[in-house]
């Protein structure tokens, strides 16, 4: 098999991947430091990508779209925090868990009556419609403007959770929360902000992929079933876990569907059954931890 | 236990008495209730999936057919009335709401269905109860003679005869064609049926990628199916999965290099990802509304439409739902009656044109044969307006000559 083809299938992959770590990275996030499951992250995934379609023909700019989409929906993330998840803390996992899945329903519904069930064209930015010669073959620019912005999201998430002192609480908060909050901090806060985020993470997934999918009330099922599957293998709240889960699962489907493309969507969960086997935890999780 | 005892044979007295009050109520109805009662239509269809859009295109036109027969008077003084079900695309979810139509709602007749897997599985009920089936999904394997029965009817098009119009309309000998077909029922017939054409026009087969049913993603087939060379990539999926499929080949600048190609080419997915991703796109369909200068009942059907819904135009799809309830009435009004093999009867008889020409269902498997519309969907610049989408490349009115012969599906005639 030709190089430059197998080259190509790995750039594919990377883009795959790349959507897939940004829709998992909030997931986990809000695992990591909230312990809440949240069902209706890939509503909100398909809420951001008709808040940035909307917000988008409303200026006349992809550019906006994409800016204002994840905070406006980030905002509504954190109000959903403020009025319902709150009130869940200290009980079960199951019940945030219950309340984010009847959440994702009416999401939909909502989208539904509101802009119908049909599918929306999403156009592709002018400034990145069109293929790149990469001199062994051509590749959608648009897709490595996604990889790229990917890479710049998740260095400022990693600087900022590393190299601040917001990022000093927040990893405090995650690991000792009582012991935060004798030492005067407001954990409350820190974890409207974090769930916020988290949400803001899943409306800027489903902002990048409009433009490369068909914009439908349907579209974040599938990416909610991804997103699990990344987290999964990753180890269920490690940040690092999702981005080497997101870049492994995009960059198997790619090389899968090279020789045996029927195969494409089966080989991400052959992939997490047999990292269950080996390490149950995950990659990059820690062993018995719940929440 | 004395109680218990005499408790239980009152009861068993009752069941008994109840057990044949229900038997002569089972048996009554066909003979006593027929005269004011009214004719029930059961239509299972995907509401909710990835092929929503379409159903509820069929169910608007199928309550248009309905609604224009209770006009007039009804069929013989009898009310028609249609049970949309929700089928979820699902097997066996259709199965059980077909039985459900059958057995509580005491339907006269089923139209409907839109996936092929979901087809056979009302075609398996309809089959077995003695049901009168009108499918209008594009799949044919219930024509062929080891799924077909009597009751059996297919009004919607056959991948036969779409890739064969397609490929007459695109194909020429010694093009390199190229495949991307959905892993599942529809997307094999399809291929199947763009290599016979193939074949007999002396295209050559380049290469074929099997996708997963209801992918997001294409992206990864890309890079091989350009690799492959061709002058033609034919696209053999249905729903979102064309429009996806459609949209990430052109993403990756597949048009400069060849001739994108669909067995049906879909009015709702062209208007869910727009003109400049279907610009240039050919396939083939069984209606579109721009017909109506050519035909009269296309005319008819559109201003019909339009009346009952607010001057939005009938698709595709909407037009199956349409042309299948429409048949089954007229069927019925012709047959005077519910009476299933009166009806049966007179569907084989049954001459129709409801929205674009002549229409009969063949003798032998029930399929309608029908003209084949070849569309190419038109550049953003060339639409006179919103719903001006495809230029008619090919009207190619229907003849047997379309459709595999009787004795290649097994028929013995």
């Amino acid at each position: 098999m030709d190089l430059s083809l197998i080259i190509m299938q790995l750039l594919s992959g990377i883009a795959l991947g790349a959507v897939l770590v940004i829709t998992a990275l909030g997931l986990t996030i809000v695992f990591g430091m909230l312990g809440v499951v949240n069902f209706a992250h890939g509503a909100l995934f398909m809420i951001g990508a008709y808040a940035g379609l909307y917000l988008a023909s409303l200026t006349g700019s992809f550019w906006w779209g994409l800016l204002l989409a994840p905070i406006l929906i980030g905002a509504f993330g954190m109000l959903i925090e403020l009025v319902l998840i709150r009130r869940l803390y200290g009980r079960s996992i199951d019940d945030p868990l219950l309340l984010t899945f009847g959440l994702s329903y009416i999401l939909v519904e909502g989208v539904r009556i509101v802009f119908g069930s049909d599918g929306i064209p999403f156009p592709t930015p002018p400034q990145l419609v069109g293929v790149l010669d990469l001199g062994i073959g051509f590749f959608p620019r648009y897709r490595l403007f996604v990889i790229a912005l990917v890479a710049v999201v998740l260095l400022v998430l990693w600087l900022t959770l590393e190299k601040t002192r917001i990022g000093l609480i927040v990893r405090a908060g995650a690991r000792d929360p009582t012991i935060m909050q004798v030492l005067g901090v407001d954990i409350g806060r820190v974890w409207l902000a974090i769930f916020g985020l988290g949400v803001g993470l899943a409306a800027l997934g489903g902002v990048l992929a409009g433009p490369m999918r068909s914009v439908n009330p349907e579209m974040g099922s599938l990416v909610l079933a991804e997103a699990f599957v990344v987290t999964v293998i990753g180890g269920l709240g490690s940040i690092v876990g999702a981005v080497v889960a997101g870049l492994m699962v995009g960059i198997s489907i790619s090389l899968v569907a090279l020789f045996a493309p029927e195969m494409a969507t089966i080989v991400m969960f052959a992939l997490m059954a047999i990292v269950l086997l080996i390490r149950p935890q995950g990659l990059f999780g820690v062993r018995g931890r719940t929440a | 236990m004395p109680k218990s005892g005499s408790t239980s044979t009152i009861s068993r007295r009752a069941a008994l008495a109840g057990i044949s009050a229900g038997a002569a109520l089972l048996a009554m109805p066909r003979l006593g209730r027929a005269a004011d009662e009214t004719i029930r239509i059961g239509f299972p269809t995907p509401l909710t999936g990835p092929f929503a859009a379409e159903a509820r295109d069929q169910v608007k036109c199928a309550e248009l057919a309905v609604k224009l027969v209770n006009d007039k008077g009804g069929i013989g003084g009898r009310k028609v009335e249609l049970l949309v079900r929700d089928d979820k695309l699902n097997a066996g979810e259709a199965a059980t709401r077909t039985l459900e139509l059958i057995e509580k709602d005491k339907v006269h007749a089923v139209v409907g269905a839109l996936s092929s897997a979901v087809q056979l599985a009302v075609n398996e009920v309809t089959r077995a109860r003695g049901v009168i089936y009108v499918s209008i999904s594009q799949s044919d394997t219930i024509n062929e003679a080891k799924d077909f029965s009597k009751y059996t009817f297919h009004e919607a098009l056959n991948p036969h005869m779409t890739t064969a119009a397609v490929a007459r309309q695109t194909l020429k000998k010694g093009m390199k064609v190229a495949h991307l077909v959905a892993d599942y029922a529809y997307g094999h017939e399809m291929l199947r049926g763009f290599k016979r054409a193939q074949a007999a026009i002396g295209a050559d087969n380049v290469g074929e990628i099997l996708h997963p049913f209801g992918a997001a993603d294409y992206s990864t087939f890309m890079p091989r199916l350009m690799s492959m060379r061709p002058d033609v990539l034919c696209i053999s999926n249905f729903g979102r999965d064309q429009a996806n499929a459609i949209k990430q080949a052109v993403d990756f600048g597949v048009k400069q290099q060849m001739k994108i190609v669909v067995p049906v080419i879909l009015h709702n997915q062209r208007l869910a990802v727009g003109p400049d991703v279907f610009e240039g796109v050919v396939g083939g369909a069984n209606y579109y509304w721009g017909l109506e200068p050519q035909s009269k009942s296309a005319a008819a059907f559109n201003a019909a439409f339009k009346a009952a819904n607010g001057g939005a135009i009938p698709t595709d799809y909407g037009a199956y739902g349409y042309s299948g309830v429409g048949s089954l009435l007229a069927a019925m009004q012709a047959a005077g009656g519910t009476d299933t093999d009166k009806v049966i009867d007179a569907l084989e008889k049954l001459q129709y044109d409801l929205t674009k020409g002549p229409q009969h269902y063949r003798k032998c498997d029930h399929q309608s044969v029908q003209s084949v519309l070849v569309l190419e969907s038109k550049k953003k610049s060339a639409m006179a307006n919103d719903n001006d989408l495809f230029a008619i490349l090919a009207n190619d009115s229907g003849s047997d000559d379309m459709l595999r012969s009787c004795s290649e599906l097994g028929h013995a005639i």
